[in-house]
């Protein structure tokens, strides 16, 4: 019924997808599984024909549906095609009934005394009818809240459901795409959707189904491609496959990883931070009982799917989410939810949100890299005469800038450059910068290759590499991506659900990651 | 020469180009009319003190993110206390205006202080908010005006005897006692060295604070929150502490005003004034997100001067006062062209 074949697509320069061809057949679920960045939300817009794939340059390949050729250049021609789409953040009107969403903008009318004159748009809603209409469509998803309940205070549950039956409501729907649907419901609200999924399928409605959980995938799929690096890695049966070889499918990559023997690394057996029963409440990343040791002077990199709650350690350690559990670092115990507190143990964070919290757009890069030490370090304070009032020391703040730009080889006009005008490598270096002038004793990194140039990740993974190797620091390393977790790291916990699910050896088979990640055991953590 | 040109326009932006023009002309039509031009620079001087330190007051105010003080009412009633305590026990001269922002700047703290607990809980509406909590607080005065115990003679109404009046004279020891101090004349223009010296120590003081630990705190509070709050800065107190340090220099700044004015008006007076000082900080180069010092010291400058001298010279050329009209459609017009952008310009 849908046929892509061989989609490209590039944005400015970077290819996303290549050759990518799949089929899904009506009443088939066919799965789409992949990494974050392997392609999965590109396609999915090009399916749907979102705008922003027409504003940066359009896709190569064609799609086919019901054995024509498509052209969806926007969203209401994909609906007319019959395409229907679950989107990942819901689009729906918080303040409208059930009904009023689900009809939205295609709501059955009937003649008043304008619309003779003014035409249809003012003609009269028939509110019975978008109530039995919705009424079909909640009982097929056997949903029985009140079609009337406006939506505002439903839970996130009821919302997903509700976007679907807005779908199936559509006459003429023969493929249904789901991005990510389970990703914010619970187990027993994910197990009804899925059962929902299997009832729409067996009714002729072809579905293609974008999930990281793989137990879903296995599942409820019928057919699941992989993948990766926007490249399919393989399509096969789901009764030819197994769940750790998917797994293995999306993370494998050729490692090119050269581990010359290093001599004079010390790495004490002594424990630099405990945590003990961390749990932190940020949204998307939660963290639900971690138990974590970081030893005095090793890297430890802790990869795990997104929304697994990598990022909440970081976040929660630092005190900017609100977390509860046992910080211990270097025999004192922190307070948690204090970020004051973090910064002065001697923690520091590089933010995997470089533009949002990392780093002051406005301002300038010598700003950039001494105003956070000078708030919790107080570093470049100088006294202004006899008067005992300290202000910025202008000069000190100029040089310490300059050195930190030749020594990280930030490509700029100078450190009075305000820094949205860098490149996002440059960034990254400006955020490394402000890290090492706080003198951590302990660096927590976040994604920090996300989004930047390859010469420029280059320069910071080595950049990290010798903080730690030359001055001592430990470092703990958060990253999406594996092959980098296993170039740069001694240990590599992996998180799932909120919890470290194992800690493995950087060498370790791919298969024992994709195990990991999946949730099925590996080493158990401390 | 055309780039440095552009480069020129493009430093002092395009709406105080076109002011500074304006004045030029306006001071042109002026000598040749034969208007007594020294007079009116002279009286440019003392608005531009008189009005000075209240146009400072919105520095703190947008640098800790809480957005132009519209509230500055609550601030310049802080002032007015002061001034008619000061008037109620007869203190003269210096010890008199000393006190008088003495007890301003302890009530202006105060009162900043709950007023900017209150813009915390309204975050990204401060401004609207602001301006009817201003609103509020005026109209709520009147009461306290006519209830207040002060009870000299010169203060309350003469009939009935209760309550103050409208407008005070202040008492000659204490009125213009800023602008007389160390005044001299330079080719017919009248300096009035203590008032401009007074507004000047308000600019070094700010100025200094902004390099500071704190200061420095503070405006990345405003600037980027999340990295504030990554640095360790509490946010919410810093906008607090910005609040406070505007609502105590609007309540100095109306000290500063009354004994230049020579009066002290209560009871609806205060209701706009925090509007031509916001106005003319835009007019000096700020956005809601971004104020300086000097786009303070630019901005009074050049809305008062503009003020004190359209009045005459449009009154020599068509009949009637239009200062009041024009004072309004420029404050309102500038508020309104300032907020329709993001950045400030002249940067």
């Amino acid at each position: 019924m849908l046929q892509v074949k061989n989609v490209s697509k590039e944005y400015g320069g970077n290819s996303v997808l290549r050759d990518v061809s799949l089929s899904v057949k009506p009443g088939e679920i066919h799965a789409l599984v992949g990494e974050n960045g392997a392609g999965k939300s590109t396609l999915m817009n090009i399916l749907f024909g979102m705008p922003v794939i027409h504003e940066t340059g359009g896709f190569t390949g064609e799609v086919w549906l019901k054995g024509k050729k498509a052209e969806i250049e926007s969203p209401k021609k994909a609906m007319e095609a019959g395409i229907g789409m679950v989107h990942q953040e819901f689009m729906l009107l918080p303040g409208f009934s059930v009904a009023e969403n689900v009809k939205l903008n295609r709501e059955p009318t009937k003649p008043n005394w304008f619309s003779g004159v003014s035409g249809n748009k003012l003609e009269t809603l028939d509110l019975q009818k978008m109530g039995s209409d919705t009424r079909r469509a909640l009982d097929k998803i056997e949903m029985d809240i009140d079609e009337w309940l406006p939506l505002v205070g439903m839970p996130v549950g009821y919302r997903q459901f509700i976007e679907i039956a807005r779908e199936i409501d559509k006459a003429d729907l023969s493929l249904l795409v789901l991005d990510e649907p389970t990703a914010v419901l619970t187990e027993t609200e994910a197990s009804r959707l899925l059962s929902v999924l299997k009832k729409l399928a067996e009714s002729g409605i072809g579905v293609l189904f974008i999930s990281h959980r793989l137990e879903e995938v296995c599942e409820i799929a019928d057919t699941v491609t992989v993948l990766r690096d926007g490249e399919v890695i393989a399509t096969m049966p789901k009764t030819e496959t197994k769940l750790e070889a998917i797994a293995e499918m999306m993370v494998g990559r050729k490692i090119s990883r050269s581990k010359t023997a290093e001599s004079g690394r010390a790495i004490d057996e002594g424990n630099i931070l405990e945590i003990r029963d961390l749990y932190v409440d940020m949204p998307g990343e939660y963290v639900n009982g971690a138990n974590l040791t970081v030893r005095r002077g090793e890297i430890l990199g802790i990869g795990g799917l997104a929304g697994h709650g990598k990022l909440g350690i970081a976040n929660g350690i630092m005190g900017l989410y609100p977390s509860s559990g046992t910080l211990i670092f270097d025999g004192g115990e922190i307070p948690l939810n204090n970020a004051q507190a973090s910064l002065e143990a001697g923690l520091v964070s590089l933010s995997e949100d470089r533009r949002g919290v990392g780093l002051l757009l406005d301002e300038s890069i010598e700003d950039n890299i001494a105003l956070a030490s000078m708030i919790s370090r107080k570093k470049f304070l100088k006294r202004v005469g006899p008067l005992p009032v300290s202000v910025l020391d202008r000069k000190a703040i100029r040089e310490h800038a300059n050195k930190m730009i030749s020594l990280l080889e930030i490509k700029c006009t100078g450190p009075e450059q305000s820094v949205r005008r860098l490149s996002g490598g440059n960034q990254q270096k400006v955020c490394v910068a402000k890290a090492i002038t706080m003198e951590p004793r302990l660096l927590l990194v976040s994604e920090p290759t996300r989004g930047i140039d390859v010469g420029a990740k280059e320069r910071v993974l080595s950049m990290i590499k010798s903080l730690n190797r030359e001055n001592g620091i430990t470092v703990v390393m958060i990253s999406s991506e594996l092959q980098e977790l296993r170039s740069m790291c001694d240990r590599i916990a992996i998180m799932y659900k909120g919890r470290i699910c194992g800690i493995l050896d950087p060498d370790a088979p791919d298969a024992e990651f994709g195990f990991c990640m999946a949730g099925k055991g590996g080493i158990p953590s401390d | 020469m055309i780039d440095s040109f552009k480069q020129l326009i493009n430093k002092i932006g395009l709406p105080r180009l076109t002011i500074i023009l304006f004045l030029v002309a306006l001071l042109i039509i002026a000598s040749v009319n034969r208007l007594p031009t020294s007079m009116l620079l002279s009286n440019s001087l003392v608005r531009i003190g008189m009005n000075g330190v209240m146009v400072l007051a919105m520095v703190p105010s947008v640098q800790s993110g809480a957005g132009l003080n519209f509230g500055l009412s609550i601030g310049i009633i802080a002032g007015l206390i002061g001034m008619l305590v000061v008037m109620e026990f007869e203190l003269m001269g210096f010890l008199g205006l000393i006190t008088a922002l003495l007890i301003a700047c302890v009530l202006g703290a105060a009162a900043g202080y709950l007023y900017g607990l209150i813009l915390n809980k309204v975050r990204g509406q401060e401004m609207m908010i602001g301006t009817y909590a201003g609103f509020s607080i005026v109209s709520g005065m009147c009461m306290f005006w006519l209830l207040a115990p002060f009870k000299n003679p010169e203060m309350i109404w003469v009939v009935g005897g209760k309550g103050l009046r409208m407008t005070l004279a202040v008492n000659d020891s204490l009125a213009k006692i800023l602008d007389n101090l160390w005044k001299f004349k330079i080719l017919g223009v009248e300096i009035p060295v203590g008032l401009l010296l007074a507004f000047a120590l308000a600019c070094l003081f700010l100025e200094v604070f902004f390099r500071s630990r704190l200061g420095v705190s503070m405006k990345i509070a405003g600037a980027n929150p999340a990295f504030a709050t990554s640095c360790g800065v509490n946010v919410d107190k810093m906008r607090v502490l910005g609040t406070v340090l505007s609502t105590a220099l609007g309540a100095m700044g109306m000290v500063i005003y009354c004994q230049s004015f020579g009066y002290v008006q209560l009871y609806m007076a205060p209701l706009m004034m925090s509007f031509p000082a916001v106005a003319a900080v835009l007019i000096g180069g700020a956005s809601a997100r971004k104020a300086t010092v000097w786009n303070a010291v630019l901005g009074t400058a050049l809305f008062q001067t503009l003020l004190t001298i359209s009045l005459p010279v449009t009154r020599s050329m068509i009949q009637g006062d239009i200062s009041e009209v024009a004072k309004t459609i420029i404050s309102n017009t500038m508020i309104l062209y300032a907020l329709t952008r993001k950045e400030g310009d002249g940067e």
